[in-house]
Formats: C-alpha cells, sequence, structure tokens
C-alpha cells in the first residue's frame, strides 16, 4: 500500500468530487448539495450545515478513496480506466443503495412514509435521488467516473 | 344549459379523505369514485368520477332505496355516513389513517392504507360491496388473485391488497359481495398499497377501531391549534383541514387541489389538471395557515420553496410537482368521457410555461407575513427572496399571462403590477423590520414608486370611473377588489369604492356570487373571487353587517361537509371545477378573519406595511 499516493490522490479526487457535484448544483444539472444533505445530520443551520457537510464529505471521499487504493493494490495496477469502472460502480451503490437508506439514517429527513406531521424536513432522495431533479442520476455518475479516473490516474501501486 | 345527468353524482356529492399524501373522493352512494396512489399526482386507480364505466370505483352501497346523511367526525377528515333504508340504518366510516411519527416508530403500520368500516346501527341492512380498481386511470388492466381473506394485485412496482373481514367473491378484476348486517354487526375491509415486499398486512377487528380512533385524535391535536376563536370556528375549521390535506407532507409542497379535469364549464373542454402546487396557491395557503396560527406547515412549505426553485432562481415557475420538478407535458386522455362527459380529461399541465409576474408578490408576502408572526430565515432564504426583488425591479414592466392563466396571449395586466409593487414593499417592509439586510433599498423604492405612479395613471379608467384588469383596458375582473386587500388602495377611497360598484356591474352576481371576469359564455362564479368581494366589505369597503351578510350567503354554498369547488353554478349553486379546491377554502378563512378583525376593532392595515410601521408608501397624484 502506496500511503503517501493514496493521501494525495485521494484528496484531490475528494476536491474534484465536490466541485464537480457543486458545478452540477450551481449550472442547475440537480437540486442535490451533498455538504448540505451530510452536514444536517448534525446540525439544522443551514450555513453550519454546509461547513460540516463540507469537511464530512472530505473525510468520506478520503475513506472511499482508501477502497480504491486497496482495489488497485489487488489488481496490481491503477490506471484511468480502472478507476472509472469503480467510479461507475461506486455512483450505482450510492444512487441505489445509499439514498435508499439515507431517509431512515438522516435525522432530518423526511421518508416518503413521513405525514401528516408537518416538519422542517429534508425531501426523501427517492429512487436514485431523481426526487431533486431528473438530471441527478446523470450528475452523480460524472463525479463519481471523475473521482476514480483521478485516483486511478494518480495513485502508485506500489 | 349543459346539466349534470340525473345518474352521476354532482361534484359536491363527494367528501374527501386524504392522509397528506394522497387523497380520495368518497359520494353520497359510498362509492370511492376517486384515489391517486401513492401521491396526489400519481395515476388513479379509481377514477370513476370521470368514467363511470371504465375509470374504477369501490362502493359500498345499501340494496334498498337509501336516505344518506353525511358529516365529518369533528374537526377531523374522519368521514362518516349514515344510510337510512326502510330496513335500518348504518354508518360507514371512510378515513386514510394516520398516526404521529412516534406512533409511526413503535408500530408497524401499512405505507398506505384506506379503511371502510359499515356498521349497523338499526335493525338490518343490506349492502352490495364492488370494489373494482382500475389503475393508470383506467387504462390498464389488473389481476387479482385471492390469497386468505385478502384479494391481492400486482401492478408495476406496487402491491394492492384488499384484506376484509367478509369473504368476498373474486373475479379477474373484480370483488364483490353482498352482505346483510344486523343491528351491531360491522364489516371491516382496508386497502393497502405498498412498493416493498413483505407487505404489512393489516389487522381488522378490534385494531381497525384502534387506528380510526388514532386518525381521530391526530386530527382533533391538529385542529385544536387553530387560533381563531370566531363566530365561524366550523367552517374555519373545516376549511384549514381541508388545507392541510393538500400539503404533501415528505416535502412540505401544497397542491391546488387533489383532481384532475373536473369541469368548469359542464360539457365543456375547461377540464386542468391541478393536482400540482402552483406557488401562488400555495403561497396563499400559507398566508391563511399563519393567520390561523399554523408554523410548522408554513415554515415546511417555506423550506420546500427554496429548494423547490434552487434550479430557476431567481426566476420563479407558475407551478411545480412536490418533488420541485417541472410538471409533466399536458396530455389528454382519450380514453376516459369526462365527467358530465366534458373532454377532454387532462392530465400535466400546460400552464407551467406561462409568465405570471403575480407569483412573485405573492410568495413574498407570504414569506413576509411568516415574519410578522414572529418567523426567522436564514441566510439563504433570505439571499433568495433579494434575488426574487431584484428580478422584479428588472422585470416588472413586461406583459404577462397573469393570473387567470388565460391560453391566448399576454398582456400588461393590473394584478401583476400590484404584486410586483407588493415584492418590493414587503422587501422593504422586511429590511425595515431587520429580518434582511442587503435590500437595495434605493432602487426597491424608486421602481416600487414607478410601479404604484404606472397603475394609478394607466389602470385607472376615467370612463368607466374603475381601475381596469389591463393596463389602458375597458375591461373589469375580481382582483381588482385585492387593491385595496394589498394596502394599495384604501378600502373606502373614492376610488376603490367605484371600482367595487364597477365590478359588482360587471361580474355580480345574487347571493354575493362573482364572476371573476366577463366571459362568453360565462363559466361558474369563483370561488375565492366570491370571498374577495366579502372580505373587501370586511376590510373596510362596506359595513360590518353587509360584509357578514355576504360571508354568510356564500357559506350556503358548501356541500353538507363544508366543502367547496373552485366554482359555483349560478343557477344551480352546484359546485363546479376540480375539487376540493384550495383557493375557494382560502377565501373562506381570510374572510372569516377580516370579519373577526372588524368585529374586534382590529385594522386591516395592520397587515399592510404603512401601519405596521413600515416605510411609507409614496403619494401619487389622484
Amino acid at each position: 500500500m502506496n500511503w503517501p499516493s493514496w493521501l494525495l490522490s485521494g484528496f484531490i479526487a475528494t476536491i474534484v468530487l465536490t466541485t464537480v457535484s457543486a458545478l452540477a448544483q450551481g449550472l442547475g444539472f440537480t437540486r442535490m448539495n451533498i455538504p448540505y444533505i451530510l452536514g444536517t445530520i448534525f446540525t439544522p443551520d443551514r450555513d453550519r450545515a454546509k461547513v460540516y457537510g463540507f469537511l464530512t464529505h472530505l473525510g468520506a471521499g478520503w475513506g472511499f478513496s482508501l477502497f480504491y487504493a486497496l482495489l488497485f493494490e489487488s489488481m496490481g495496477n491503477a490506471g484511468w480506466w480502472r478507476g472509472a469502472m469503480i467510479g461507475t460502480v461506486h455512483a450505482t451503490f450510492a444512487l441505489v443503495v445509499i439514498f435508499a437508506v439515507l431517509p431512515g439514517a438522516h435525522p432530518r429527513m423526511a421518508s416518503e412514509r413521513h405525514g401528516p406531521t408537518a416538519a422542517k424536513l429534508l425531501e426523501p432522495p427517492g429512487f436514485m435521488a431523481l426526487n431533486y431533479g431528473t438530471q441527478t442520476p446523470i450528475a452523480v455518475f460524472i463525479s463519481h467516473i471523475l473521482f476514480g479516473i483521478v485516483l486511478g490516474a494518480f495513485y502508485h501501486v506500489r | 344549459m349543459h346539466t349534470t345527468p340525473a345518474n352521476l353524482p354532482k361534484i359536491q356529492d363527494y367528501a374527501i379523505i386524504g392522509d397528506c399524501r394522497s387523497a380520495a373522493l368518497v359520494s353520497t352512494r359510498g362509492s370511492i369514485d376517486w384515489l391517486c396512489w401513492p401521491r396526489f399526482d400519481s395515476p388513479a386507480i379509481f377514477a370513476a368520477i370521470l368514467d363511470a364505466k371504465i375509470g374504477g370505483h369501490w362502493s359500498i352501497t345499501p340494496v334498498e332505496q337509501f336516505h344518506c346523511e353525511r358529516s365529518y367526525v369533528e374537526s377531523t377528515n374522519v368521514l362518516r355516513t349514515r344510510f337510512t333504508t326502510s330496513s335500518g340504518q348504518a354508518i360507514l366510516t371512510d378515513l386514510m389513517p394516520v398516526a404521529s411519527e412516534d406512533e409511526k416508530r413503535r408500530m408497524l403500520l401499512p405505507d398506505h392504507e384506506l379503511i371502510r368500516r359499515v356498521e349497523c346501527t338499526e335493525e338490518q341492512i343490506q349492502f352490495n360491496i364492488d370494489f373494482a380498481p382500475r389503475p393508470n386511470y383506467g387504462a390498464r388492466g389488473i389481476h387479482f388473485r385471492k390469497v386468505g381473506n385478502c384479494v391481492r394485485a400486482d401492478v408495476g412496482r406496487g402491491s394492492y391488497r384488499l384484506t376484509s373481514s367478509v369473504p368476498m367473491i373474486v373475479t379477474e378484476d373484480r370483488a364483490y359481495v353482498s352482505i346483510q348486517l344486523k343491528q351491531g354487526e360491522s364489516a371491516e375491509f382496508s386497502l393497502t398499497y405498498g412498493e416493498e415486499s413483505p407487505a404489512v398486512l393489516p389487522i381488522l377487528g378490534n385494531a381497525i377501531c384502534e387506528r380510526i380512533q388514532r386518525s381521530v385524535d391526530w386530527w382533533q391535536r391538529w385542529s385544536e391549534r387553530c387560533n381563531y376563536d370566531g363566530p365561524y370556528r366550523a367552517a374555519v375549521i373545516r376549511s384549514a383541514l381541508v388545507l392541510k390535506l393538500m400539503a404533501y407532507a415528505p416535502s412540505g409542497a401544497i397542491i391546488a387541489s387533489p383532481t384532475t379535469s373536473l369541469p368548469e364549464l359542464l360539457g365543456a373542454d375547461l377540464n386542468w389538471d391541478y393536482r400540482f402546487c402552483w406557488l401562488r396557491d400555495a403561497s396563499l395557503t400559507v398566508r391563511a395557515l399563519v393567520r390561523l396560527g399554523y408554523m410548522a406547515e408554513v415554515e415546511s412549505f417555506l423550506d420546500w420553496l427554496l429548494h423547490a426553485t434552487r434550479l430557476t432562481q431567481p426566476k420563479l415557475n407558475v407551478l411545480y410537482t412536490i418533488f420541485g420538478s417541472k410538471a409533466p407535458e399536458e396530455r389528454s386522455l382519450l380514453h376516459l368521457r369526462g365527467y358530465a362527459q366534458s373532454k377532454p380529461v387532462r392530465i400535466g399541465n400546460e400552464a407551467q410555461d406561462q409568465l405570471q409576474m403575480d407569483i412573485y408578490g405573492e410568495v413574498i408576502e407570504a414569506s413576509a407575513q411568516f415574519v410578522r408572526s414572529g418567523g426567522h430565515f436564514d441566510r439563504e432564504t433570505k439571499n433568495a427572496l433579494i434575488a426574487m426583488g431584484k428580478y422584479v425591479a428588472h422585470n416588472w414592466d413586461v406583459a404577462d399571462e397573469g393570473v387567470w392563466e388565460p391560453r391566448t396571449g399576454r398582456a400588461h395586466n393590473t394584478h401583476s403590477r400590484l404584486m410586483c409593487w407588493m415584492a418590493l414593499d414587503r422587501l422593504i417592509e422586511m429590511q425595515h423590520r431587520g429580518e434582511l439586510d442587503g435590500v437595495p433599498f434605493r432602487i426597491f423604492a424608486d421602481q416600487r414608486r414607478k410601479i404604484r405612479e404606472q397603475i394609478h395613471q394607466r389602470a385607472w379608467n376615467r370612463r368607466l370611473g374603475s381601475y381596469t384588469s389591463t393596463l389602458d383596458g375597458e375591461a373589469t375582473d375580481a382582483t381588482l377588489l385585492l387593491l385595496a386587500w394589498h394596502g394599495f388602495e384604501p378600502p373606502d377611497s373614492p376610488r376603490m369604492k367605484s371600482t367595487y360598484s364597477r365590478v359588482l356591474e360587471d361580474l355580480g352576481l345574487p347571493h354575493s356570487l362573482l364572476y371573476r371576469y366577463q366571459r362568453n359564455p360565462p363559466e361558474g362564479a369563483f370561488g375565492i373571487c366570491c370571498f374577495w368581494r366579502s372580505e373587501y366589505l370586511a376590510i373596510g369597503g362596506g359595513t360590518f353587517r353587509e360584509a357578514r351578510q355576504s360571508f354568510e350567503d356564500l357559506l350556503r354554498f358548501q356541500n353538507d361537509v363544508g366543502l367547496y369547488a373552485e366554482e359555483i353554478e349560478p343557477a344551480t349553486g352546484d359546485a363546479l371545477g376540480n375539487f376540493p379546491q384550495a383557493f375557494t377554502h382560502i377565501g373562506l378563512i381570510n374572510t372569516a378573519v377580516s370579519l373577526q378583525d372588524r368585529e374586534l376593532g382590529r385594522s386591516h392595515e395592520d397587515e399592510t406595511s404603512v401601519a405596521r410601521g413600515g416605510p411609507p408608501v409614496e403619494k401619487v397624484e389622484q
């Protein structure tokens, strides 16, 4: 395991992922704001939530990149296309599994069973996060594939 | 005149039940003729209201000729229908059960459930039960399987399951039975829908009674929070309960009505899909709910609003789906005959592509009302509101389709100008109150003054002695009465009084009814406009007695359980248009509150910026 290479490539890949996600939101492809979703686990304050969420996302991205590095090590090589393939699996997992269980785990997110009690809660993401905009899955795939490509390109197997 | 066929329930023969995610309509014949599951805007599985033959229904109806009386359990959305025949009497209870989030965490409950319980209360009575759902507005077939005491059908991703305490005869696409109930006997039915297996199986017997009681308790607790204590409390609570049913709890969105294509004119093509969130209607709803003290619903909606409009801010679309997406393209369901042959049945709504500048004023006024009631915004909401204000300041002078959504083109609508004026006025007010910072005061104040001058000069028609619905126009419409309501003109000013007289001359009808605009052939009197007429009198345009009389006239047009549609047929008093309609119930609540304010000597100006200590509104030569 090449720890310095993982630290560096994981950091760069997470920054790229966060930037592309923010860009997708800013350009109107999706309403999904990952730092906000993560940050509201800790606080209902919208402004603080984004800061906490950014830090959490950075940590989570770094954590996920460790799995990528381990996979590269087990395959004996890295490379951008290997990264892209793992990124595709990662995006599918996030869309189909993580977003499906999120309403049950997130203390401030409604589920589609919520009601009739009114409360200031985050909307549930729905299947493949489509409730956050019909192009959300595309944005998630692009950002995670780029995440994988950056990791694959920068990580050097020992 | 086209009339409702004798064998077809009238629109006002329906009552609504729901759980703040979906809603069903139950007729006086005990038939559920409308239900969209799992969401308000999902395809209907019961749509007999739009086509009795193929739409699908679920009826529990006495075999003999019967007399029916209906009511909701007090302050709830639990419906009770009492059937009386020559042989006996029975009560049918219909509801979509609800529970608090705590209760739901403790118990395993079906995702979506509709309960029907019929109990014989005197002697004996025979019922025919006919369960015939038709998925996708009747366009899709269904295949039943009998599993124990359940009838089950898988449709697409979901599974419908009817559990009953009496055995049903099951065919390919129908389950039916005829039962005789003696005094004290009951039959219970639970229809559930789920998209996950294993499904949660509902328990009948006492468990059904517990679920009914839990729902009654929930709704009564919610109703108790209403802070209106005037003489029309029952009507106000009913209207608030209707508005609450229109709020989609998982997201906070508020829909205009749970139905599509109930006609505004029988036999004509004025049939629209209202199962979406119009920002105008939703904003008016939250303003009504603020006046009644329901702040949680308001906060939830404002949060949804910020999230839903994120992709278009500062520009706002006219309407959104309950999850803030663009509504589906409008299309006609040609296989349905429509209510009383009123074709086409439409789903989706083309009005979403219109430009309606008034919605900025509605959204910002709803926010201002939230602030007046002690609410606070986070930084992102503040920035979004100011950005909307900047958009208004740059674009108020454009032609738009306006509040009535005509499909004939754009005009310079007075009401749109009024609402742009109000948007800037309320933003300045919120800055003055310390809730907003960074409002470009000079620009907003300058544009506000220009809009005011334009309305005074170009929307006033000297020959008619009235404001007009468009700049330099010759016609009036009911929105002109709102010039007083929003604090633009004092209600007792010569211009306003003269405008009121002209509006009545052009659009007024007996029994305090009012058309929304001139149209040939005329549609029905427009529900909320009728209440605007009353409320104009209540806020100072007339005497208290005149206002109360007008309001009580309008209360006579509610149906037997206190519901209103979008419009009222002036000759017969029949309901027209989608049902029930949030707009009309908003009008009822606002007028009742204004009447109480008037009675208690509270000025309506307390709700407009001038009297609240906001910056003075500039004077214009009349």
